[in-house]
């Protein structure tokens, strides 16, 4: 009779596992835990006690009560009198806004700068360099109140600066053209436009993977589904117009109007975090090595294809991380709205503070919906890291 | 790019200057473009700020229709943007401290000078500059509420450094310990600060801990704003230590296991002494964030440069010269973070050529 020797389980168990976990001086640990609980704990009973003797209840019940102050701007629909958790939501919908806007700006702006910056121009790159370092250089809140005195200090509506007759800068906010588009809901045509657009990148992706003039036929069919999609929309009754702003007697009517608070804010973000970005760009381009660019080249490649073979999907990977750091800078920056007058979260967060006299509250929505943006961002970054540094230099 | 360098290494400047300015038609192009941009951008700038600009006089002159920036504002106004409502027979005070701490600043600054020495002399140099400008013993008291200006932005940028470092380090350790809960409770104090903006953090140091803190005690409203400003630039410290942790090789801590040092002994004579000098520029940099962020003070009504800048713009006798105001306080940071900026990357190059050695 033979014993077979049995294979013990393949890992840990779930107690060793806990063990390794805690690791050394884990009595010690569980008391700084419950020492730190205490802490809380302690402070939160004092904010109670404080609370009560304000004539105050601890808790979020006042959220469903009326708001009695108007939000100077809002992308979701308010007025004074709704509930707090509306001013609140108006609040985050303004914060997303100028946040989406700013970060799509300051990538436009900023990969342009960074391109200009390696341009090899020297006054270009010279010039370009000397507004990244002054606004590096000073404090954002800063920024931000030159452009909210420069905005005020424009001339009103009347007497409107004007670029081509369709751009007009006054005192009472700037005015662009907009377009309007009419006779399909916006749902229906944004996700036709969208999807059209993802269609077409898979099918360039197929056609013409590692062909020679991939941008020029890429952008063929671009083009051409474009045009396939206004057509099926025009059949639906879809009309697109450009409404250009004009004057009129005392103000400006028309088109897209920004306030000056919004218009103040989103150059201030767009301006500071292009440069931040442009800098980004610049180091990412020349983080890859003088000698990939000389093989792309030795092999016959043109520039063209050697910056979108080669030199970018390098550059990216030294590029993406920190540009969405710099994202999220830009939104955490978007809080400094409320020292010059834009609604967003934590403005009106503040006025809730102020009026209702819940503080603590305020400041656990204003940390939730902060804290949810960052992490939920930051937890995506980090997949995508691991993914491209698996497929590149292994770990380091 | 280095080929070029190696062809001619001694070109003269206008060969380097032709060269980036004019080699091809496109280049020109773009360099007449940039020219007629700046120029279309400066002229009127200029303009504005030393061609029309009043000098000297009072704001009667500035009113003038045809007058330009008024720096005379500026000239009237100095006292109280570098120094806002500290009562002005006592403004030798906060000067004095501004110009012990810069020059303390610039000696420091030089790695010659690095010792263990320097700690105290700056705990010595805060704990000094605060009674001079309370104000303790023989001299007139001043409240805290009167300070502002200059030295505010000076004194909470340095010392929310220097106490930062301190809890930085026993985060950014407790973050790479092998301890889990102790790991965890590293990780959560850090992404939370991380992920939230400065003013959250300065609205709890408002209106929070007053509440928090037992009934009967207070903690003054400057002191309150430093402890948020020290905590929140803690965890950006921490994660710019971490970095520097990380760059230390797992070879360096075998062999001084091996050699039978301690694990105390490990970190304070293997670990941190390489960890630390690698990550020095990135530390100048945070330290150049700290004082640009330390302008939010503004937004809880501290009169620090920004906001005395601001303010002295509401004075009812120079009223409304915001743009001049600004403009002032942007050259005052700006020289500050400039020059810090600039010693960074002295100082990154001079540590890699002392490592590359």
């Amino acid at each position: 009779m033979t014993r077979f020797l049995q294979p013990g389980p393949s890992g840990p168990g779930p107690v060793l596992r806990l063990r390794t976990w805690i690791g050394p001086l884990p009595l010690q640990q569980s008391l700084l835990f419950v020492g730190v609980l205490l802490l809380f704990a302690v402070l939160g009973q004092n904010t109670a006690d404080s609370m009560h003797r304000m004539g105050l209840t601890p808790g979020f019940a006042f959220l469903s009560h009326q708001a009695n102050f108007e939000i100077g701007e809002s992308v979701l629909s308010y007025s004074a009198g709704d509930s707090y958790a509306r001013a609140l939501a108006a609040g985050v919908a303004n914060t997303v806004k100028v946040a989406v806007a700013g970060c799509l700006l300051a990538t436009v702006l900023g990969v342009a700068l960074g391109i200009a910056r390696l341009s090899g121009n020297l006054l270009l790159a010279s010039f370009v360099h000397g507004y990244v370092e002054f606004l590096r250089n000073t404090p954002l809140l800063l920024q931000l109140f030159l452009w909210s005195a420069i905005i005020h200090a424009l001339p009103p509506p009347r007497g409107a600066y004007t670029f081509l007759g369709s751009v007009y800068l006054s005192n009472r906010g700037i005015y662009l053209p907009s377009l309007s588009i009419e006779g399909v809901p916006t749902i229906v045509w944004l996700s036709t436009v969208v999807l059209a657009v993802l269609a077409a990148v898979l099918l360039c992706r197929q056609l013409f993977a590692g062909s020679a003039f991939y941008l020029p036929k890429s952008a063929g069919v671009a083009l051409a589904v474009l045009a396939l999609c206004y057509l099926a929309l025009t059949s639906l009754g879809f009309a697109a117009s450009v409404e250009i702003p004009a004057k009129g007697g005392f103000n400006i009517r028309g088109g897209l109007s920004l306030t000056p608070e919004f218009a103040a804010l989103l150059v201030g973000l767009v301006v500071n975090a292009s440069a931040s970005i442009s800098e980004i760009v610049r180091s990412g381009i020349q983080s890859v090595k003088s000698g990939q660019w000389e093989a792309a080249r030795a092999l016959g490649l043109r520039p063209a294809q050697i910056l979108r073979l080669v030199v970018l999907p390098q550059a990216l990977r030294v590029i993406a991380p920190l540009m969405i750091s710099s994202f999220l800078d830009l939104t955490k920056n978007s809080s400094l709205a409320v020292a010059i007058g834009y609604p967003d979260l934590v403005s009106v967060a503040n006025t809730t503070a102020n009026t209702t006299g819940q503080a603590l509250e305020a400041i656990i929505i204003i940390g939730a919906v902060y804290l949810t943006i960052s992490l939920s961002v930051s937890s995506v970054m980090n997949v995508y890291n691991r993914r491209v540094v698996l497929r590149g230099e292994g770990k380091r | 790019m280095s080929q070029i360098e190696l062809a001619s290494p001694v070109a003269p400047d206008w060969h380097r200057w032709r060269q980036g300015l004019f080699n091809g038609w496109g280049n020109g192009l773009v360099t007449l473009g940039t020219l007629a941009t700046i120029l279309w951008l400066a002229l009127p700038l200029f303009r504005w700020a030393v061609i029309d600009a009043v000098w000297f006089g009072t704001s009667a002159d500035c009113a003038e229709e045809t007058a330009g920036a008024c720096w005379a504002f500026v000239g009237a106004k100095l006292r109280f943007m570098l120094f806002a409502f500290f009562p002005p027979p006592l403004q030798w005070r906060p000067a004095l401290v501004v110009a012990f701490i810069l020059t303390l600043l610039a000696v420091s600054a030089l790695p010659r000078f690095w010792s263990f020495r320097l700690v105290p002399v700056w705990l010595l140099a805060l704990l000094g500059s605060w009674l001079i400008m309370a104000g303790t013993g023989a001299m007139e008291p001043v409240s805290t509420n009167h300070w502002g200006g200059l030295p505010i932005t000076l004194t909470v940028s340095i010392a929310g450094l220097a106490f930062a470092f301190p809890i930085a380090l026993l985060l950014a350790l407790a973050r790479q310990s092998d301890m889990g809960i102790l790991r965890c409770l590293a990780i959560a104090f850090i992404e939370v600060l991380r992920g939230v903006p400065m003013i959250a953090i300065l609205y709890v140091a408002m209106l929070i801990v007053p509440m928090a803190l037992p009934s009967g005690a207070t903690i003054d409203k400057l002191l309150r704003a430093q402890i948020g400003v020290t905590l929140f630039f803690s965890a950006y410290l921490a994660e710019v230590i971490r970095a520097g942790l990380q760059v230390v090789p797992v070879g360096q801590r075998e062999a001084a296991l091996s050699l039978g040092l301690s694990r105390i002994q490990l970190l304070r004579l293997v670990v941190l002494p390489q960890a630390l000098r690698a990550v020095i520029p990135a530390i100048v940099n945070l330290a150049i964030g700290i004082v640009l962020n330390t302008s939010l003070l503004a937004v809880i009504g501290i009169y620090d440069l920004l906001n005395a800048a601001k303010t002295s713009a509401t004075d009812p006798g120079w009223l409304g010269f915001y743009s001049e105001a600004y403009i002032f306080a942007a050259a005052v940071y700006f020289v500050i973070c400039f020059t810090g900026s600039r010693y960074s990357l002295w100082l990154e190059r001079k540590l890699n050529g002392a490592n590359r050695r």
